[in-house]
């Protein structure tokens, strides 16, 4: 008899999710869903409302990655007004990014992921935390908050609060960088340095040791998506879309946001609050493409900057060119930290970002206007229609969670497989389920426009869809 | 001068005879909450913030401080366990009957409703939510029109009525269906009367009326400007 494992709900991410876990009669895997359960309805409730104020109402969308809300509703805006940013503005938005990425990925590899290859997949599940890591290695522990605070004073420092600011506009940002805080990230950028550096030594000196996990958390072949500079080098604010197949063929480059619908669409399923985005040229579900730092690292022709671009090359050469397996993520992300500290470096002594010139101001101009950045979670769209004189009509968000959708279900389903035989769930099955699905540090309050913390509870159904066996898991 | 004696929270005072409870009691460095009142322009005692109770001898009396005259013996209390609670129930019906999001509006940081919340100690509002639909209005060239943010204050019908000669705003509807026009019903961008003069924004104590282009926590208030026009008008003092 069929059967179904619940996961409910699913720990150490952001919102709230859980997994269904379906076993043929033979008590084999036929199928995993991981649904997303928060609903709140942002792109409904923003009609109405004045375009210039959207930056502020959209960052509200989420604690984690504000800022980039943030920037992708600037960059709607700035089309809306139909101007071209002073050049301090576009710096200092480049700035801001670097630092939220920074943080967000800090976040999601010392406090949510690094506990479990650290600590052990198996260990005890109350201590396998940023707590547990705490006590067993305070010094590492201490990094990696210290680390995650470099980019969050950043955010400070730039927008005068680290969450939630109002700094950047339509038209470019309110105020340009101050003297002291101009110092303050100088002061701290060798400690930074030698963070990422540090953590990007313990995690290739693991790798050896997690092949299992490189094999099964969505090693799979699909579409890598993101944003590339204008010489294919690695991109989080401007530039163009790209998209690379698993093996580094480029199969659409110099993609314009503006043109979105074309190459991408949105499909709904009925059991879960998050759409599920596809390259509409090979159709739904064969579109399958992945986003964030994977994808990034994957489809650039380099970092652009020296440490980095090392950084890079050893990587490629230790996933064989285009990285496929989802566990990969981890690594991507802390070239990514490691990039954006080199280029904040370079911004940080640039002249610009202490101009006084940072706005330009204008009234609507485009009725309609879509905007693109670089989330830390992948590649995140807002699309606005507005009235002549400004009053939002219509509102879509794709969000970068959004995109990683198939992929991350993908991902459930081949841990699920690989792990669970029969009808009993092995002891630190659920932790590995919910690793996978941390690979992509997903964001659900973003990806539904949802609020919540992420809880998981696992299922398990029989063929008649009647729930065999669940564990539930509270939020840790 | 012919003054009359008044006693306020049990001090004796000496006030004109021409003032009111809230003027007597600032001359005296007494603080009165208030909302609708603005200097320069009349006390219409809408929000009935600054309510005080009068000692009388048949029990206290609940008067608006704005615009009760002063009399010759008046006793009266500014602030007592009843009053600050009727202060905050005031300011949370305020607040559950418009659509007040603070988190993400123009004047956040820069709000008098804001700020009165603070002071009568309001951290949620204990009545249910109306969630009226409003609407906004951009019409104007300069400025913005948001209903949700309306307390009725009427702030912008006097300032325009009475120190710009415009009257541009009236008050349509009754009760909770009440709402602040320009013209006659018609969209603000519309109205030949308004001379752009921006009095009506710069009066209005939440973000209701914002210049146009402004972002959350951007739009602060300049009411020094509406002081100068009502004083220069006494003093002709003209710019121009």
């Amino acid at each position: 008899m069929s059967k179904t494992v619940v996961i409910d709900p699913v720990t150490r991410i952001e919102g709230h999710a859980k997994i269904s876990i379906f076993l043929d009669d033979q008590g084999e895997v036929s199928d995993a869903r991981f649904h997303v359960v928060e609903f709140r309805g942002f792109e409904r409730f923003c009609e109405g409302r004045p375009m210039y104020e959207m930056a502020g109402i959209t960052s509200r969308i989420c604690g984690i990655c504000p800022v980039s809300h943030l920037l992708a509703s600037a960059k709607t805006g700035d089309k809306l007004l139909g101007v071209e940013i002073p050049i301090a503005g576009e710096k200092l938005r480049r700035m801001m990014n670097l630092a939220q990425i920074t943080q967000s990925h800090a976040l999601s590899f010392f406090h949510l992921s690094s506990p479990d290859f650290l600590l052990g997949w198996d260990s005890d599940p109350a201590t396998r935390n940023v707590f547990g890591l705490m006590a067993a290695d305070p010094d590492l522990a201490r990094m990696g908050i210290r680390l995650r605070q470099f980019g969050q004073t950043i955010l400070e420092i730039l927008g005068t609060k680290k969450i939630h600011s109002a700094w950047a506009v339509p038209g470019g940002v309110r105020t340009p960088l101050s003297n002291e805080g101009k110092q303050w990230i100088k002061d701290r950028l060798p400690e930074s340095r030698e963070a990422i550096n540090t953590a990007l030594k313990l995690f290739k000196g693991l790798l050896p040791k997690l092949s299992d996990e490189v094999a099964v958390f969505g090693k799979f072949p699909s579409l890598f998506m993101g944003l590339v500079g204008k010489n294919g080098e690695w991109e989080h604010y401007g530039g163009h879309l790209r998209f690379v197949d698993s093996n580094g063929k480029i199969i659409a480059d110099n993609l314009s946001e503006d043109d979105y619908q074309d190459f991408i669409g949105e499909a709904v399923e009925p059991w879960s609050y998050l759409k599920f985005p596809y390259y509409k040229p090979l159709g739904y579900p064969d579109g399958i493409y992945r986003v964030g730092p994977l994808a990034r690292v994957n489809i650039c022709n380099q970092m652009g900057t020296e440490a980095a671009d090392k950084e890079l090359f050893e990587f490629r050469c230790l996933s064989g060119g285009v990285a496929t397996s989802s566990f990969f993520y981890h690594y991507a992300r802390l070239i990514e930290i490691l990039a954006a500290i080199e280029q904040i470096e370079q911004l940080v002594d640039d002249p610009d970002v202490q101009s006084p010139i940072t706005r330009a101001k204008a009234e609507v101009n485009q009725l309609e206007g879509i905007g693109v950045s670089e989330a830390p979670r992948g590649t995140l769209f807002h699309h606005y229609q507005v009235d002549r004189q400004g009053l939002i009509q219509k509102v879509n968000l794709i969000v970068a969670t959004g995109n990683n959708n198939l992929a991350m279900n993908k991902t459930v389903k081949q841990i699920a497989q690989y792990y669970i035989h029969g009808e009993e769930i092995p002891e630190g099955f659920l932790n590995r389920v919910e690793a996978g699905i941390r690979c992509y540090d997903p964001c659900l309050s973003c990806s539904t426009h949802a609020a919540g913390q992420m809880p998981l509870q696992i299922q398990l159904f029989d063929s008649q869809g009647t729930i065999i066996d669940e564990k539930i898991r509270d939020s840790i | 001068m012919a003054v009359k004696r008044i006693k306020i929270n049990g001090k004796t005072i000496s006030a004109r005879v021409d003032e009111s409870i809230l003027e007597a009691a600032k001359d005296a460095d007494i603080h009165i909450p208030t909302l609708c009142h603005l200097e320069g322009v009349k006390d219409v005692a809408a929000c009935r913030v600054c309510l005080v109770e009068l000692e009388t001898p048949s029990g206290n009396r609940l008067v608006p401080a704005c615009v009760t005259q002063i009399e010759d013996g008046m006793s009266i209390k500014t602030h007592s366990p009843k009053l600050n609670e009727y202060r905050r129930m005031i300011v949370e019906l305020l607040f559950a009957e418009g659509n007040h999001v603070c988190a993400v509006c123009v004047v956040n940081g820069n709000c008098e409703l804001q700020n009165l919340a603070i002071e009568v100690g309001m951290d949620h509002s204990r009545f249910e939510y109306r969630f009226p639909v409003r609407e906004v209005d951009l019409s104007h060239n300069s400025f913005g029109k948001d209903q949700n943010r309306c307390i009725f204050c009427t702030r912008c019908v006097r300032v325009c009525d009475e120190i710009e000669g415009a009257h541009v705003w009236d008050v349509a509807g009754r009760g909770y269906k009440s709402s602040i026009i320009s013209g006659l019903n018609q969209p603000w961008g519309t109205v030949d009367a308004c001379t752009e003069c921006g009095k009506c924004v710069q009066s209005c104590p939440t973000g209701a009326l914002f210049k146009k282009g402004s972002a959350v926590s951007e739009m602060e208030k300049d009411q020094s400007t509406l002081e100068f026009l009502v004083n220069a008008r006494q003093k002709h003092e003209w710019t121009r």
